[in-house]
């Protein structure tokens, strides 16, 4: 009688707490980010910043397809119509402007406003360049060297060599309206706050480390991708089971990257946690720079002997990859790396032994790492149990612990910047999705900081004459060729402690229907309904 | 009193003085006396500068983040002070009694128990099982479209809650030493034998007790102000912990300055409206 008495208060009770019911239709989404991503086209925080508030409030000139969830994505038409590379000038790119779109505002799109755009980034003297968005998006296109409005659909990129990967590079460019730029007194700060992208959604509102609210733009030119949502609000939840509790009491319906350990309890609790394989890796970049120890092979083939990563995955509840290499196992541009990937602590104490390592030296470093963010997984409990490896095999690790934004900030600086404090490596997840993202802009001599993302200042001739192979072939399969022998290169050389590679974990409420998880970082929130 | 207040008001500047010179060497780059007096300058404006990681006013974050902390803050010591005077005078006036060492056992738990864990409980308990308040943020619009109805209210709870223990704690130990030392004196045997009944003599005991007690929560509710990183980052709760935390991961030092002076000013004002009234509830203090 008792225990019906105390579960009738608690009905009763529970019912008279509830939640009002919300609007149905209206998706609310929990972000590993700490703060909403900058809103003005080029979004800071990373790929989740670029998934969030890049691809749905702007546009690109090429697009990912984000249809399929049962094959990796590949490049389609954008905001550009199609394009062509010039057959006796491999260094011209002609693309077709897409006619008819329009910004939020309601302004065209012309060739004169993506040269606008580009102006934005890369000429600091330019009315419109933002400095903010610049150190979002210039590091993306380096191949870019000049372009121009040909007429006002038609637009010219001369890139400075050769270079196949331009389409995927401009993959990442957001276009913002100029017109709305003017109409809010040509200033970033207060097209922030009404932005105009013109992209399948519409950004209402926000207040900055809580909200963002974004409504579907009716008017969006691809009739397909119209969200059929009424609204989508995106929430900033760093901390992973502040995430899990949010979800699990209503007050979101979607999380991204849920805690390994409450997987069961959500599934428990009906909710869908879904996976996919997409293009990432979870790595420590090293630095190649002055005084760095893992300047010495042995050293690196030591640390990646260290890892375990079979206890890792156990740790995540199987929720990651096992690396065998810096591109997932079976990747098309795998190849054969002679170096194996599996935890032997006899031969990672040789390896560093022979390096001078040992009692009477003993091996110590410093590793930026961060508390969260996109593509990191869980980077604390990860970075501790690999800490705890390497110290088996008498490695000693610090970690500075700084937030993901600023991470970034640091990867872009370079290991030599101020900024890094004397870090020989930071835990840093990569998209890795073509050869430039994949490959160049990690070890390319001429991307060190700050002209490009080579964060370690990596630079070696061999290397560097494979990726001018990559640049100037352009035949897939010739090209794929010549990527192999650079991952061949990549592991048998140990440039990374490879861990693992994610598997887009997100935990959604039994109520979100119509969502495919394409094998992408980014993906297309237009098919999601809520059910009522 | 007048006289009081401006002496207490004129030891409060150097203290001010100090907190802004802490604050200041965070940042700067020019003569330290050139640079220390624009700063003050454009400080005195209401201009904290422009946060290094969002590019927004440091002044429109804080305060925004400092009217959340506000209303968390000052239930959080309502609660905090009700329940540990509360416990604090049963666990006195009874002292030696079961009803004082439950008392005083629920007030050490208070002092004892990791408040970011309570939390957490408090969290997986009425969020997750129950389903009853929610875990995170500061209501479904967030602070922005905060008003006091109970769809927003409720968001204040658990963390309010959470925060009150180690306010609850530490009043009820004082109270309860307070109390227990005030019903020894003489005064009190000599009202006993003139007859006063217990109500008489409870009035007497929180006229003396309370001085001292409002002192500490007053300190207390400074704490909060300041304190509370981990509580917030628990619950999301867009307060000024929250902040202090992102800008010091975020090594977001113009953010950081902003913030632990407009605290520290908090403190130092708060410190001396205790002082005020208590010296008005017990006039041996301005005569000390």
């Amino acid at each position: 009688m008792k225990i019906f008495d105390l579960g009738a208060i608690a009905l009763v009770a529970s019912l008279g707490f509830s939640q009002p019911s919300l609007a149905q239709g209206v998706l609310r989404i929990g972000m590993t980010a700490a703060d909403i991503p900058l809103t003005t086209g080029q979004p800071d925080q990373g790929g989740e910043g670029q998934r969030f508030m890049g691809l749905t409030v702007y546009d690109a000139l090429v697009h990912w397809d984000l249809t399929r969830a049962d094959r990796p994505s590949t490049l389609i038409p954008g905001l550009a119509a199609s394009w062509t590379v010039d057959a006796s000038d491999k260094t011209k790119w002609t693309f077709k402007i897409r006619d008819g779109v329009k910004f939020h505002d309601g302004s065209a799109l012309t060739a004169e406003a993506v040269v606008w755009n580009l102006d934005k980034l890369l000429k600091t003297d330019a009315p419109q360049f933002d400095q903010r968005q610049a150190s979002q998006g210039r590091s993306r296109i380096p191949a870019v060297g000049s372009y121009r409005a040909v007429d006002a659909l038609t637009l010219e990129i001369i890139t400075r060599a050769p270079d196949a990967t331009l389409p995927y590079q401009l993959a990442w460019i957001g276009i913002s309206s100029p017109a709305q730029w003017e109409k809010v007194g040509k200033s970033w700060q207060e097209f922030a706050k009404t932005p105009s992208g013109t992209g399948p959604w519409k950004l209402t509102g926000f207040t900055p480390r809580e909200r963002a609210e974004l409504v579907p733009n009716k008017d969006y030119w691809d009739k397909t991708r119209i969200p059929k949502l009424d609204r989508m609000v995106l929430i900033p939840l760093p901390e992973p089971n502040a995430r899990v509790a949010a979800l699990r009491s209503g007050q979101v319906d979607w999380i991204e990257a849920p805690a390994p350990d409450a997987v069961t309890s959500l599934k428990g609790a009906g909710m869908q946690v879904i996976t996919n394989a997409y293009p990432h890796n979870w790595t420590w970049h090293l630095s190649s720079a002055e005084g760095s120890p893992w300047n010495d092979v042995r050293v690196r083939k030591a640390a990646n002997l260290a890892v375990d990563r079979e206890g890792l995955k156990e740790l995540l509840g199987g929720l990651m990859i096992p690396a065998e290499g810096f591109m997932p196992p079976g990747h098309q541009w795998f190849g054969k790396p002679s170096f194996k990937l599996k935890r032997d602590l006899a031969e990672a104490r040789k390896l560093l032994a022979e390096a001078g390592y040992g009692p009477a030296k003993p091996f110590q470093t410093k590793i930026l790492i961060s508390p969260s963010g996109s593509g990191q997984m869980q980077p604390l409990p990860m970075n501790e149990f690999i800490q705890q490896n390497l110290a088996e095999a008498g490695m000693k690790i610090d970690f500075e612990v700084v937030e993901w934004n600023t991470l970034i900030n640091i990867w872009r600086a370079g290991a030599r910047h101020e900024s890094s404090r004397g870090a020989t490596g930071m835990n840093y997840s990569y998209f890795i999705q073509d050869p430039f993202t994949g490959f160049m802009r990690h070890l390319q001599c001429d991307l060190q900081p700050p002209a490009g993302t080579n964060w370690g200042h990596y630079c070696n001739a061999d290397m560097d004459k494979l990726f001018n192979e990559v640049r100037n072939t352009f035949d897939a399969a010739a090209q794929a060729k010549v990527l192999e022998r650079i991952h061949e290169k990549y592991v048998d050389d140990a440039l990374f402690l490879m861990v693992t590679h994610d598997v887009n974990a997100r935990a959604l409420s039994p109520k979100v229907r119509g969502f495919v998880q394409a094998q992408n970082w980014f993906q297309d929130f237009g098919t999601i309904t809520m059910a009522p | 009193m007048l006289t009081y207040i401006a002496k207490r008001l004129l030891h409060t500047l150097p203290v001010a003085f100090g907190v802004s010179i802490v604050c200041f060497l965070l940042v700067h780059d020019r003569p330290l006396p050139v640079q220390y007096g624009l700063w003050v300058l454009t400080t005195l404006q209401g201009d904290l500068g422009v946060s290094i990681a969002t590019g927004r006013p440091v002044a429109s974050e804080l305060w925004r983040a400092l009217g959340n902390t506000l209303m968390l803050a000052v239930l959080a010591t309502f609660i905090g002070f009700v329940l540990g005077c509360l416990f604090g005078f049963v666990a006195g006036y009874f002292r030696g009694s079961w009803l004082d060492k439950l008392a005083s056992f629920v007030s050490i738990i208070g002092v004892s128990v990791p408040h970011y864990w309570l939390g957490m409980v408090l969290v997986i308990i009425f969020s997750v099982q129950l389903n009853w308040l929610p875990a995170t943020g500061a209501g479904p619009g967030g602070s922005a479209d905060w008003a006091w109805d109970w769809v927003h209210v409720r968001h204040l709870i658990l963390p309010a809650v959470t925060m009150s223990v180690i306010p609850m704690g530490i009043v009820a130990r004082t109270v309860r030493a307070l109390v227990a030392d005030i019903l020894s004196q003489e005064f009190i045997v000599g009202q006993r034998a003139k007859g006063l009944l217990d109500l008489g003599v409870f009035r007497h005991v929180v006229k003396n007790a309370a001085p001292t007690a409002l002192a500490v929560m007053g300190l207390q509710l400074g704490y909060l102000l300041g304190g509370s990183i981990l509580i917030e980052t628990v619950f999301s709760w867009p307060g000024t912990g929250f902040l202090l935390g992102q800008a010091i991961f975020q090594r977001d030092l113009p953010l950081l300055q902003g913030t632990i002076l407009v605290l520290a000013m908090f403190f130092v004002a708060l410190n001396l409206i205790v002082d005020v009234v208590q010296t008005m509830l017990d006039p041996r203090v301005q005569r000390s």
